[in-house]
């Protein structure tokens, strides 16, 4: 089993040079043209940025390599963002906060993989859905105003550091490392390369494609509960339109990552690469003054060319 | 012509009965809805409401049948939004600084239509997937529109332009006036030419189709096309009813379409549905949203609706078609 997914599995080395050459692009255009985009506290402050996406990006790739897609997740976000400040200005607790958070995330996860699995409902247009229902909950719940007055506790989250780096990186690579683990070396993640490649496989070893890919879901929307802490922290407050498009970025950070929509195989690190790569471009494009809407629509374009290129590379 | 061709352009003749039975639910639907409307609130049946309905889901077809095209060749384009607004925001533009309405309508038509193309190239051309090609647009399109309008609203249009959204004839808006128009010649289109059946063909069996020698490539450009074009309609039809145009009017239009071409009953796998059924769609969605309006449930509840919606749309067609296999 986890011979055939290596065997059907990326070769990273073919892979490198893509999302390198593009990260390392981007690096010397805006170390060129951006004035003070080369400096140790700029380039800190763009890793910092690039957590909250990271979290949503790894469990993106794993979706991605099931051929499927979560359109929900910026506003799943939202939403689990909107459920820790509520639950944490109630309560006072930071980890009730995240408990309530991870909850509501997990629970959409898993109508989304429900969805897709049981229903056979094409996860675009399922988590499309979704996407509708938790942008729907999220002006409910906060009937269109931003929740204010949330406790030291979660702020914190963003603002402290352990042994001088800033906590988000610290938990963005702890999050990397678990994410490495579970698709490399454990049997679970064999059963995800095999998800994308080899459904039959798994269905001859007597395994259940459908709860696998519940759980690869599920794994998407607790995700996205953890990084709603994060981005509670980091606006000091919960608003009803914080994490819209997020989900975008996450695509857009595997796409780059040289992970394939079509071929069920996908590279965590690229994944990472591509994440501080698209944080670099927002960065950069800050730096030289262009406004927010420019630097969507160049993500928008980085999509579509990656996803040339990989089509390209599929043919060839 | 061989055998294959024919058979891959006639209409899929053992889905006929099984659409007018759709059909004839879906049509049952509306009456019931509309009779649970008019017992909870008697403002329902006002002269003005159902005229308000009618123009709601004009709205909300021009932007559904062309999408519905799309959705036959078993594509999706999920840029119609994003296309009304960027259309909306530079047909404004250019009635505002050349004062000619008529010449803003046609770059809204047109830009609309480039949009629509371009989106026809990257799927072909490029082979990219049609949902992450369009999701791609739609943001594309999103940072094009705010960059353009820098957080500028544009407002007052001759009055002249602004009776095309907002004007009556015989007692009638007359988006409901474009809108029989339209349905008819989409329907026309669909099922009694040439490429309308070429659209179906493609959809039902892609590769049948390209066998059975249909310019796969020239009639998916045009599809796409069709479906800007419908956006670039729907965007002069907002701008002359709002009377103004801001970056953001597009966003909450595209699930809505996608919702209304759905519950029509055109299929997401392409090669089953119908334009009239999109209008039907239309008309069950806005009498859903007009409903929870007139009794006051708060509009912070529609995408939530729309989205469960959207879901049980595709689960029913699903449920159906694996019955009828």
């Amino acid at each position: 089993m986890r011979e055939a997914a290596v065997v059907s599995g990326p070769n990273p080395l073919q892979r490198i040079p893509g999302v390198a050459i593009v990260l390392g692009a981007l690096i010397m255009l805006f170390g060129a043209i951006a004035p003070g985009f080369l400096t140790p506290a700029n380039l800190s402050n763009v890793l910092v940025q690039s957590t909250i996406l990271t979290m949503l990006a790894l469990p993106m790739t794993l979706i991605i390599m099931t051929e499927g897609l979560d359109l929900s997740m910026g506003a799943v976000l939202t939403l689990t963002s909107l459920c820790v400040a509520i639950v944490s200005l109630a309560t006072k607790s930071m980890l009730l906060g995240l408990g309530a958070g991870v909850l509501v995330g997990a629970a959409f996860g898993a109508v989304n993989g429900w969805l897709v699995a049981i229903l056979g409902i094409p996860p675009f247009v399922a988590t499309l859905g979704t996407l509708g229902m938790a942008q729907g909950l999220s002006l409910i719940v906060s009937d269109g105003q931003s929740v204010v007055g949330i406790p030291h506790s979660v702020r914190d989250i963003y603002s402290a550091t352990l042994l001088g780096i800033p906590l988000p990186i610290v938990l963005a690579f702890v999050t990397y490392a678990v994410f490495h683990g579970l698709l490399y070396h454990t049997r679970f993640g064999g059963y995800v390369f095999a998800l994308g490649g080899n459904r039959e496989a798994l269905r001859y070893a007597g395994l259940s494609p459908n709860r696998l890919l519940i759980a690869v879901y599920a794994l998407g929307g607790t995700m996205a509960g953890v990084a709603g802490l994060l981005m509670t922290a980091r606006m000091n407050s919960g608003h009803p339109t914080a994490g819209l498009g997020l989900e975008f970025d996450a695509i857009a950070a595997v796409a780059v990552g040289g992970t394939s929509f079509e071929r069920g195989n996908g590279w965590l690190l690229g994944t990472l690469l591509g994440v501080i790569a698209v944080g670099v471009l927002r960065n950069g494009l800050n730096l030289i003054s262009l406004p927010s809407s420019v630097q969507v629509a160049s993500v928008g374009v980085l999509v579509i060319v990656a996803l040339f290129l990989d089509g390209l590379r599929s043919r060839s | 012509m061989t055998d294959i061709t024919k058979e891959a352009l006639s209409p899929p003749r053992s889905f006929l009965s099984q659409d007018a039975i759709q059909l004839f639910y879906r049509l049952l639907a509306v009456l019931l809805i509309c009779a649970v409307l008019a017992v909870l609130n008697e403002s329902f049946l006002s002269l003005g409401n159902i005229l308000n309905v009618l123009r709601q889901a004009s709205l909300t077809f021009f932007i559904a049948s062309g999408l519905t095209l799309v959705v036959l060749t078993a594509g999706l384009d999920l840029s119609v939004g994003a296309n009304v607004a960027l259309s909306a925001c530079i047909a404004g533009t250019v009635i505002h600084t050349t004062g000619s309405a008529t010449l803003g309508i046609l770059t809204g038509l047109a830009c609309g239509g480039i949009v629509g193309l371009l989106n026809g190239i990257m799927v072909t051309a490029l082979r990219i997937p049609s949902f992450i090609a369009t999701y791609g647009m739609l943001w594309v399109l999103n940072g094009l529109t705010y960059w353009y309008m820098a957080g500028e609203t544009l407002h007052g249009f001759p009055a002249g332009f602004r009776q095309i959204g907002s004007g009556y004839l015989f007692g009638l808006p007359i988006p409901v006036y474009l809108l029989l128009v339209f349905l008819g010649i989409g329907t026309l289109f669909a099922q009694r030419t040439i490429w309308g059946q070429e659209i179906y063909a493609i959809g039902a069996n892609p590769v049948a189709a390209r066998l059975s020698g249909i310019p796969v490539t020239r009639r998916l450009l045009l599809v796409y096309a069709v479906s800007g074009t419908m956006a670039g309609l729907a965007s002069i039809i907002f701008l002359s009813r709002l009377n103004s145009a801001e970056a953001d009017i597009g966003e909450s239009l595209t699930l809505p379409a996608i919702a209304a071409v759905l519950i029509g009953g055109t299929s997401l796998f392409g090669g089953v549905g119908t334009v009239f059924g999109t209008f039907i769609g239309a008309l069950i969605l806005t009498l859903v949203l007009n409903g929870m309006n007139l009794l006051s449930v708060s509009a912070n509840w529609q995408p939530l609706v729309t989205g469960i919606i959207v879901i049980l749309a595709v689960w029913l067609d699903m449920k159906t078609r694996r019955r009828a296999q």
